[in-house]
């Protein structure tokens, strides 16, 4: 970002067309303007003469809203209409740019974006209100309580002018200590379901820009041709037959040997010289277990003594209440493993800058790994690292890689060059699917007692499987006496009221590479605790949508999972279906968000199912973006139920037996005939909404499907695999 | 190999080795990045460009067996069903991440060309190819539905 002025500019009359008014909110909640004198500090909006106001963006946009999110914040406390204001991606900053909930750490992810930065936003957009008006009132002669602002002009007093008048003046001035924001009930833009995103029709004709469409002068394209099974390591290569590809320039193994950098003048080159390419390989330390057999080790682990007494309760009584219990309900579970196939396959570019620097062109979702990484690589200090942050297309948490994967790659290829031409590095969809970083295989074995009144007594739960975030920089985030949270949420923290549970983890040796996938744990905790709650109300005779009632009658939290549940219960007509249909029903809290689902189907599993209807209902506090919050749950339960209905990766000695899109078949639009969104009125502060509509999809379909097919239990994914098959 | 494009309304000389997706040649030679690498396999429909008129995947399209057939990418849509769409997807945000869009209205420009008045199932028969991981296809269908009436009006 420049700054064209500075403020000794302003104080000499220097033209006032070229006057910049900054504001921003730093991390420990000091607020400041700057100009030139202080080009170090990054503000959140930046406001200039001619009228102009720019949001500067913290989150990266990949579909989920926060470039459209958080100029709303900012329009709404500086009076402005939403025409009023663009947006550009903030630079990679974690002084100025944290994420308030990741520590010293910029970056996108856990459904935060809207969080962390609704009050940093807002007290942004207010100083800057303030100010202008303080510069107003200065210069008509009156009194600040006399003036505001609406639709960008300063307006009271009898007089009224564009709040690019007030910016020379208002830029020399001590931004306020506390500006005042507004109350909830003045709010125009916040809530406004007819506020638009600021993103679509840039995307709708072609001319939206991600780091895909990176096409620098003299640049080259860069794929790494990588070895059949993970960790593998390149140690020889015969380049000749890459050489009669016209464009190839060079091929050269890694740094690390994790494969081979293949060179050209443009991708189509790149990608023929790789399949041209022979590389020997070093397999001695490569992956080679099957999922048959990661599966089998998840399974005989929820049958031995769990690693982990997650609730650190006495195993007692849990025994002792199910050993008296009127009836017990038990299933075993398993969850393979996924791959995220965003749209917008991996790639990122780097180039040389003038003054020695490095910059990266890139989807970028956790700025400061790559920062960071990249500096390491290239030897140079962190102020000579800048990150250019562009559209993504789609993550769903495959581009949040804490050890910059991606960008490590690229710049492993890049400094192997003589560095005077850019290297753009892209994977294919083949590398997408089989290079690893899945959603990791779990199971989980459930024992539920319930009394001779149908009242859950107790509630044995057992989970097995890959730990995502040991050995991540994020362990001491999420790990804590071993057990890392993110295999266990939903679950040891459920809203509902369960007397007598007590939850196991055992850590299975990992496979494969892992990462987190959008909704992370809940992927498959939900999954399990919705299917169990049905299989639970069944066998008390109770309906499903009464029983979970039943057991959500307590405190707030419970109130809010309860307030969701009836909400989607009334608006999908539950107990109501239509001839020919069966319904299931799931409610989740996830990212501080509530929702419930109710999902209706024609057919069974035996003849073809169909997905007729999802009607959901969300509370996930103040809506800022309405029209967002309901797109994320259209996405959200689209990404989950796509998924399970026919997704997993597998592996056969090591190897990744998928490869593209035929083979990991991606939801289609015939799949979900329509989804119903409803969102619950509140003035709680704003939670998630990227991941929560996620995971009650699955287990509200997996509910449906048991209706409909004579409860049948589909306790392994993907549910064609199981004994289900879809119209 | 030097071959003749009618691309967009222009002639453009482009130089490439037969056997060349036309898909690498708009992207990369021609800088006209609206049109997008998905899967490379025809299975995801973000390439999608008009050749002639009819909606097809770009990657499965050589460079060689184009011929003199016109090629219309999404920076050349100026078609009243284009302008129909693309109004309709900003009335309904029917984005998300947007990178299949281009594709997205490609073929939905193609369907009401085809058919102005589709139904629900007509439109999920005719889009089914084209892919949207972030799941936006109740918009797309409903935007589709909006296209049709802005041509009625």
């Amino acid at each position: 970002m420049t700054v064209h002025t500075s403020r000794r500019g302003f104080l000499k009359g220097a033209a006032a067309a070229t006057a910049v008014l900054m504001v921003g909110v730093r991390p420990g909640g000091v607020l400041a303007s700057a100009t030139a004198e202080s080009k170090m500090f990054n503000p959140f909006v930046k406001i200039g003469s001619d009228g102009t106001v720019t949001a500067i963006v913290k989150h990266f946009e990949k579909g989920q809203g926060p470039a459209t999110g958080l100029p709303t914040l900012i329009a709404e406390e500086l009076g402005l209409r939403m025409d009023q204001i663009d947006y550009e991606f903030a630079p990679s900053n974690p002084q100025h740019y944290a994420n308030l909930l990741f520590g010293q750490f910029q970056g996108t992810g856990g459904s935060t974006a809207m969080a962390n930065s609704f009050m940093q936003y807002r007290q942004a957009g207010a100083a800057a209100r303030e100010m202008l008006i303080s510069a107003a009132a200065g210069e008509w002669g009156v009194d600040v309580a006399e003036l505001a602002i609406e639709e960008g002009m300063v307006v009271g007093a009898g007089k009224s002018a564009p709040i690019g008048e007030f910016v020379a003046a208002a830029a020399a001035m001590e931004p306020p200590a506390e500006p005042t924001l507004k109350h909830p009930a003045e709010f125009r833009l916040i809530g406004d379901p007819d506020v638009r995103r600021l993103d679509t029709a840039i995307k709708s004709n072609g001319t939206a820009k991600f780091a895909m469409d990176v096409h620098l002068p003299n640049q080259m394209v860069a794929v790494i041709k990588r070895p059949p099974r993970k960790d593998g390591l390149a140690v020889g290569m015969d380049d000749s037959g890459a050489r009669e590809v016209k464009g190839f320039i060079n091929a050269a193994i890694l740094p690390n040997k994790a494969g081979v950098a293949v060179y050209a003048e443009n991708t189509w080159a790149a990608l023929q010289a790789r399949e041209a390419l022979q590389v020997e390989w070093d397999m001695s330390q490569a992956e080679s277990r099957s999922s048959d057999e990661i599966k089998a080790e998840i399974l005989a682990a929820l049958d031995a003594e769990p690693e982990f007494n997650v609730l650190k309760n006495d195993h007692g009584p849990v025994q002792t209440a199910l050993d008296g219990a009127a009836m017990v309900v038990e299933e075993t579970f398993y969850f393979p493993l996924l791959a995220h196939a965003p749209m917008e396959p991996l790639n990122c570019t780097i180039e040389a800058t003038a003054d020695g620097g490095i910059l990266l062109h890139d989807g970028c979702q956790f700025p400061t790994g790559p920062h960071m990484a990249l500096a390491q690589i290239f030897q140079l200090p962190m102020e000579k690292i800048q990150i250019n942050t562009m559209l993504a297309g789609g993550s769903f948490g495959r581009r949040a890689t804490p050890d910059a994967d991606y960008q490590v790659e690229a710049a492993l290829a890049f400094v192997m060059t003589d560095r005077s031409r850019p290297v753009k590095l892209v994977w294919s969809r083949e590398d997408d699917i089989t290079g690893g970083r899945y959603r990791p295989a779990f199971g989980h074995k459930v024992r539920i007692g319930l009394d001779a009144g149908g009242n859950i007594v107790g509630w044995d739960h057992r989970i097995a499987g890959q730990s995502i975030m040991k050995g991540t920089p994020f362990e001491a985030f999420s790990v804590h006496d071993g057990v890392d949270h993110s295999s266990v949420e939903g679950v040891s923290d459920t809203p509902y009221r369960i007397p007598g549970q007590f939850v196991g983890l055992t850590d299975t040796q990992k496979a494969t590479s892992l990462l987190w996938w959008r909704s992370v744990g809940h992927t498959h905790t939900a999954y399990v605790m919705e299917v169990m709650m049905d299989l639970a109300a069944k066998a008390a005779g109770r309906d499903p949508v009464a029983f979970r009632l039943a057991h959500l009658d307590g405190d707030k939290d419970q109130a809010r999972m309860a307030g969701v549940l009836k909400l989607a219960a009334e608006k999908g007509n539950w107990g109501r279906p239509p001839e020919g249909r069966a319904q299931g029903v799931a409610v989740h809290k996830s990212f501080g968000s509530y929702v419930a689902e109710v999902v209706e189907i024609s057919g069974n599993a035996e003849d073809g199912i169909r997905i007729e209807k999802v009607t959901c209902a969300v509370d996930c506090g103040i809506a800022v973006n309405p029209d967002i919050v309901k797109a994320q749950m259209e996405g959200g339960i689209g990404y989950g139920i796509g998924h399970v209905m026919r997704d997993q990766i597998t592996l056969t000695g090591g190897e990744v037996d998928q490869f593209n899109f035929p083979d990991y078949e991606p939801l289609r639009i015939s799949d979900i005939a329509a989804i119903d969104v409803h969102i619950v009125a509140s003035q709680e502060m704003p939670t998630g909404v990227g991941e929560p509509g996620t995971p009650p999809a699955a287990p509200a379909l997996a509910n449906a499907i048991a209706t409909a097919s004579n409860d049948l239990r589909v306790s392994s994914l993907p549910m064609t695999e199981n004994g289900v098959s879809f119209a | 190999m030097q071959y003749e494009l009618q691309l967009n309304g222009k002639t453009h000389s482009v130089e490439a080795e037969p056997g060349t997706p036309l898909l690498w040649v708009i992207r990369d030679e021609l800088k006209l990045t609206g049109t997008k690498f998905g899967c490379g396999v025809a299975s995801c429909g973000s390439c999608t460009i008009h050749l002639d008129g009819e909606p097809v995947r770009s990657c499965q399209t050589f460079i060689e067996d184009v011929g003199g057939s016109e090629v219309t990418t999404i920076e050349g849509l100026e078609s009243r069903e284009a302008k129909a769409v693309q109004q309709a997807w900003v009335e309904l945000d029917v984005v998300q991440c947007g990178y299949c869009q281009s594709g997205q209205v490609m073929s939905a420009v193609g369907l009401l060309k085809e058919n102005p008045r589709p139904s629900a199932a007509e439109i999920d028969d005719y889009m089914w190819g084209n892919a949207c991981r972030c799941a936006t296809y109740q918009r797309i269908r409903a935007g589709i539905q909006r296209a049709s009436e802005i041509m009625e009006a």
